[in-house]
C-alpha cells in the first residue's frame, strides 16, 4: 500500500515533463519519422560517432543538464535562483584556459589540474554568492546579480584575450567523442554528474537538510541543522556544475570565448527546473526531473531547427510551448487534474469501498 | 422556536478523496444565540464552517439563511448571505489603520472619502466598546483589538451570522473577558454567532448551546445549562467518563524525584530572557507558569539554545557545557517542542516519516545518513506508539489535524530518547482526547526517569502534571510552588504578585 502510493506521489512531479516530452516526440514522429533515425558517421578526426537528431539533443543538452542540476539544489535550499551561472561559467572556462595556456601544452595531466583549479575557483565565485544569501540574506537574484553583470568582463581580464584557441586531441576526446566510443563525452559527463549527486544523496543528509532549510528554515534549526552551512554547500556543489559545464563547453568548441560561454544558460537553467516540476520558492526537488526538463527545452529547440522555423523566431515559438508546459504544471491546472482523476477513479465505488484508506 | 432559526444546514456532506468529512450533518442556529461547535480535531467542525463560507463545496444537503436556501460557491457568496468568519489567525492587513481595515475592498468607486470613513469607524469601534481609534495602525493594537476590529468588519458589513474559529486561543484571561463582552453584545443585537473553541470552561461560560460532532457525523445538540462539563467531554471522545478520571487518579502517584540535577543553569540569559537561575532533577516534571509575554516561552528558549544566548553558566548532569545553539542542547540530550507548532515544529511538506526521524538523523550527523528501512521502522513505532492518526508514512504532515501534527513532533523528540524534555504548549489548539494522551504520556515519561518542563496556559492542566511550578511576571521569576502549594488559588496569587 504504501509502496504504491510513493511510486504513484513520485509520478506526480514527473508527470507533466514526462508527459511534454511524450508529446515533443509523438509529434516528431507524425511529422517526419526521419527525425529518429541514427546512423555512424566518421567525423574530421577520423573516428566513427553515433548521429541523428536524438543524439545531438542528448549532446547538447549536457551543459544544460548538469547546471540545472546545481540549480536545482540552490533553488530547494535558498528559494531562490542563481541569475550567474553563465557568467561564472566564463570565469571557469577562462581559469581552465588560463592553466593550459599558461603550462603551453595541453596533456593528461594539465587538462586534470585546469579542471581542478577551475572547479576551485568556481566553488570559491559561487560561495560569495551564497554568503551574501545565506548570511546577509539577500535575496538570490540580488546576491547574483552582480556577478551576472561582471562576470564576463572577469573572464576576459584572466587570459586578456578575446578568443585564446586550444586545439588538442585530448579536448576534442572530452567536448565530442573518445575514440572507439561512438557516444559523446558530454553524455558520459552528465552521467558522472548525476551518479555523484546520488552518492552525495546516498552517503549524507544533505538531501534531507536542504529541503528541510528550504521548507522551514526556523524548525529546520530548531532541529539542529545549521540553515547557513546548508545554503553555501548548495551553491558550492552548483559551483562544481557550473565549472564541468563550462569545461565542456571549452572542449567542444576548442577554444574560449567569454562571450559566448553558455550565454543565456540560466534563465533555461531555471525553466529546466521549473518545468521538472520543482518549486522555485524552495523545499522539495527531483534533481532527475530537472534533468528531464533540460532535455526537453533542448528538444524543443531541436525540432523547431528540424522544421526550418527561422533562428530569429526560435525563441518565440519555444517561449510558447514552454509558457504551455509551465502553465499546466501550475497548482492551479494540476489540482483541477488531480480532482478530474479522483472523480475518474472512484466513479462508481460505494463510499464505504475505499474508506479504509484513513 | 422554529421560526427563530437564523440558519439552517442540513444533512451537509462532504467527501473527500479517501475520507467523508462530513456525513449528514444537520446544524441549526438561532437568532441572538451563541452556539458553540464542539468536537475532536478531524470531527469535521473545520469542514462544516469551510462548506457554509464557500471554502468547499458540498456535496450534498441545503443551507438556509433565514427560510431562504443559499447558494454558497464561494466566500463571496457567504458574505452576501451575511455570513462572515473571524479566523484563529488575523486576516486583516497589520500596517493599514484601523479605518482602512474595516472599510478596505467595500469603499465603492475609485474616489474614497476616508475623514468620512474615520468618522464612521469611530462610531462604530465606540458603539461595540472596542478600545481603539480609526487612525491607528492595526499593528499597534493588542491581538485582542485585533480580533475585535475584525469582528467589528464582519458586524458592518451587516452579517447576521457570525463564526468565530478558536478566537481565543492566543488571548490573556483579560482580553477573553473583553471578547465575550463583545459576542454577548452583537448577541443583544440579534446577531446568531458561532464559537469554535477548544477551551472548556469558555464554552459554558458565554455559549447558550452546543453542538457536537465526532467523525463527521452529528452526535447531538444540547442546551449548555442541560449538559454538565464532563458529559460534554465524553460525548466529543465517545468514550467513557471513567477513562477520563483515571489520570486525576494517577497524578497522586507522580514518579519519585531524585536528587540528581539533569540540567541546571545559573545568570542564563538570551537575547530575548533576562538572566534566571534553574534546575531540573531526573525524573521531575516542571513547568514554567505566568500570563502570555511573561518570559515562559523566552526562558526555555534561553535554556535549548533557540535565541541567542549571552550569558550564564550551565550544567549538565554535573559537569559544565556550553549551549549556544540548538545542535548543542541536543548532544547534551535535551529536547525542546516549541510553542508555535507550524511556525517553529513542522516541517509542513515533509512526510510523516521524515518529520519523525528529523531530530534523530540531525543528532547521528551530516554522514551518517539512515537507511530507509530503519527510518520506516521508526516511524511505524511511533505512529503506533502514539496512535498517530494518518493515512501513511508518506502523507506530508501539513495534511495531518493539529493533534496529530504535535504527536509527529513529540515522536521525533521521543525518538532522540533526550534526558530533559521540554514542552512548550504541547496541548494548545488540540483536541481534548489527545491532551489526555499528552499529559498521560509526559507522567509516563518522568516515571522512566526522564526529566520534563512543560508549560501550558491552562493552569489545571500544569497542576495535574507538574510537581514544581516556576512562577513569572513581566519576564522575570516571581515564585516558586511546589507540594501544598500548587493550587490555582496559589498560582493565581503569585501572578498577580500576592507572593506566597
Amino acid at each position: 500500500m504504501s509502496q504504491r502510493k510513493k511510486r504513484s506521489r513520485g509520478l506526480g512531479q514527473l508527470l507533466i515533463p514526462l508527459v511534454a516530452m511524450g508529446l515533443l516526440l509523438i509529434f516528431n514522429l507524425f511529422r517526419d519519422p526521419g527525425f529518429f533515425s541514427i546512423g555512424i558517421a566518421t567525423n574530421n578526426s577520423g573516428n566513427a560517432v553515433l548521429t541523428g537528431n536524438l543524439i545531438s539533443i542528448i549532446d547538447s543538452a549536457s551543459e544544460l543538464a548538469v547546471i540545472s542540476m546545481g540549480m536545482t539544489l540552490v533553488t530547494a535550499a535558498c528559494g531562490g535562483q542563481d541569475i550567474s551561472v553563465g557568467a561564472v561559467g566564463a570565469i571557469s572556462g577562462a581559469v581552465f584556459a588560463k592553466v593550459l595556456l599558461g603550462f603551453g601544452s595541453i596533456t593528461g595531466a594539465t587538462v586534470v589540474l585546469g579542471f581542478i583549479l577551475s572547479v576551485l575557483a568556481t566553488i570559491l565565485f559561487k560561495l560569495f554568492n551564497g554568503t551574501l544569501v545565506a548570511v546577509f540574506r539577500i535575496q538570490p537574484m540580488i546576491a547574483t546579480l552582480i556577478l551576472y553583470s561582471c562576470g564576463r568582463s572577469i573572464a576576459y581580464w584572466i587570459n586578456g584575450d578575446a578568443t585564446p584557441q586550444l586545439n588538442s586531441p585530448i579536448l576534442s576526446a572530452m567536448g565530442m567523442t573518445i575514440p572507439g566510443i561512438p557516444i559523446p563525452t558530454p553524455i558520459f559527463a552528465v552521467i558522472i554528474v548525476g551518479a555523484l549527486m546520488a552518492l552525495i544523496f546516498r552517503l549524507t543528509t544533505t538531501r534531507l537538510y536542504i529541503q528541510s532549510v528550504g521548507i522551514n528554515q526556523g524548525a529546520a534549526r530548531l532541529n539542529g541543522i545549521n540553515p547557513v552551512a546548508m545554503k553555501l554547500l548548495s551553491f558550492a556543489l552548483l559551483g562544481v556544475c557550473v565549472a564541468v559545464a563550462a569545461v565542456i563547453g571549452v572542449s567542444r568548441l576548442g577554444q574560449l570565448n567569454h562571450k559566448t560561454l553558455l550565454v543565456d544558460i540560466e534563465m533555461d537553467a531555471i525553466l529546466a527546473v521549473a518545468i521538472g516540476g520543482n518549486n522555485l520558492g524552495g523545499g522539495r526537488f527531483r534533481l532527475s526531473g530537472s534533468i528531464l526538463g533540460a532535455y526537453i527545452i533542448q528538444m524543443l529547440t531541436t525540432t523547431l531547427y528540424a522544421m526550418s522555423v527561422a533562428p530569429v523566431n526560435v525563441k518565440t515559438y519555444k517561449a510558447i510551448v514552454i509558457i504551455i508546459i509551465v502553465v499546466a504544471g501550475s497548482p492551479v491546472v494540476k489540482a483541477k487534474l488531480t480532482a478530474l482523476l479522483n472523480r475518474l477513479c472512484y466513479a462508481g465505488l460505494p463510499s464505504s469501498a475505499h474508506k479504509g484508506v484513513n | 422556536m422554529l421560526n427563530d432559526a437564523l440558519l439552517t444546514m442540513r444533512g451537509i456532506c462532504k467527501q473527500f478523496p479517501g475520507t467523508r468529512a462530513l456525513n449528514n450533518v444537520d446544524f441549526t442556529l438561532r437568532r441572538g444565540e451563541i452556539h458553540a461547535l464542539m468536537g475532536e480535531n478531524g470531527a469535521g467542525k473545520s469542514t462544516l464552517i469551510k462548506v457554509l463560507t464557500g471554502v468547499y463545496e458540498k456535496d450534498g444537503g441545503h443551507i438556509r439563511v433565514e427560510g431562504q436556501e443559499a447558494h454558497i460557491h464561494s466566500p463571496q457568496d457567504a458574505q452576501k448571505a451575511g455570513i462572515s468568519t473571524v479566523y484563529q489567525e488575523i486576516t486583516l492587513c497589520p500596517n493599514l489603520t484601523v479605518a482602512e481595515n474595516i472599510f478596505i475592498g467595500r469603499t465603492g468607486g475609485a474616489l474614497v472619502r476616508w475623514k468620512d470613513y474615520e468618522k464612521r469607524t469611530d462610531e462604530i469601534l465606540k458603539s461595540l466598546g472596542i478600545p481603539a481609534r480609526a487612525k491607528q495602525e492595526l499593528s499597534r493594537c493588542s491581538l485582542a483589538v485585533q480580533q475585535m476590529v475584525a469582528i467589528a468588519r464582519a458586524v458592518d458589513m451587516q452579517c447576521k451570522v457570525l463564526i468565530l474559529d478558536e478566537p481565543t486561543s492566543s488571548l490573556d484571561e483579560k482580553e477573553v473577558e473583553m471578547l465575550f463582552g463583545l459576542m454577548r453584545d452583537l448577541k443583544s443585537r440579534g446577531v446568531g454567532i458561532i464559537f469554535v473553541t477548544h477551551f472548556l470552561e469558555q464554552v459554558y461560560e458565554v455559549s447558550d448551546r452546543i453542538t457536537v460532532l465526532r467523525n463527521g457525523e452529528l452526535v447531538g445538540e444540547y442546551e449548555t445549562r442541560d449538559l454538565p462539563q464532563v458529559e460534554l467531554v465524553a460525548r466529543m471522545m465517545g468514550k467513557d467518563l471513567k477513562e477520563l478520571s483515571g489520570l486525576e487518579a494517577k497524578t497522586e502517584n507522580r514518579a519519585a524525584v531524585h536528587d540528581e540535577m539533569v540540567y541546571e543553569a545559573s545568570g542564563l540569559s538570551s537575547s530575548e530572557a533576562r538572566p534566571f537561575d534553574f534546575s531540573i532533577a531526573r525524573g521531575e516534571v516542571n513547568g514554567f507558569t505566568g500570563l502570555l509575554g511573561s518570559g515562559r516561552s523566552e526562558s526555555v528558549r534561553a535554556i535549548f539554545g533557540a535565541d541567542r544566548v549571552t550569558g550564564g553558566k550551565v550544567t549538565v548532569k554535573g559537569k559544565p557545557v556550553r549551549i549556544n545553539r540548538p545542535h548543542h542542547a541536543m548532544k547534551n540530550g535535551i529536547g525542546y517542542l516549541p510553542e508555535d507548532r507550524k511556525r517553529d515544529g513542522i516541517i509542513a511538506d515533509l512526510s510523516v516519516r521524515e518529520n519523525i526521524i528529523l531530530a534523530l538523523q540531525v543528532m547521528k550527523g551530516f554522514f551518517h545518513p539512515m537507511s530507509k528501512a530503519q527510518m520506516e521502522q521508526f516511524a511505524d513505532e511511533y505512529i503506533q506508539a502514539l496512535n498517530i492518526k494518518t493515512a501513511s508514512q508518506d502523507t506530508p504532515i501539513r495534511a495531518l489535524s493539529g493533534g496529530n501534527q504535535q504527536k509527529v513532533i513529540l515522536a521525533r523528540w521521543l525518538l532522540t530518547h533526550p534526558d530533559y524534555l521540554i514542552l512548550d504548549e504541547p496541548t494548545r489548539g488540540i483536541d481534548v482526547g489527545t491532551k489526555l494522551e499528552i499529559q498521560r504520556l509526559v507522567l509516563k515519561l518522568a516515571a522512566e526517569n526522564m526529566s520534563v518542563t512543560f508549560i501550558s496556559s491552562e493552569i489545571e492542566e500544569m497542576l495535574r502534571v507538574c510537581s514544581r511550578l516556576i512562577v513569572m511576571r513581566d519576564r522575570k521569576i516571581v515564585g516558586e510552588l511546589s507540594g501544598d502549594g500548587l493550587s490555582q488559588a496559589q498560582v493565581m496569587k503569585t501572578i498577580a504578585g500576592g507572593g506566597q
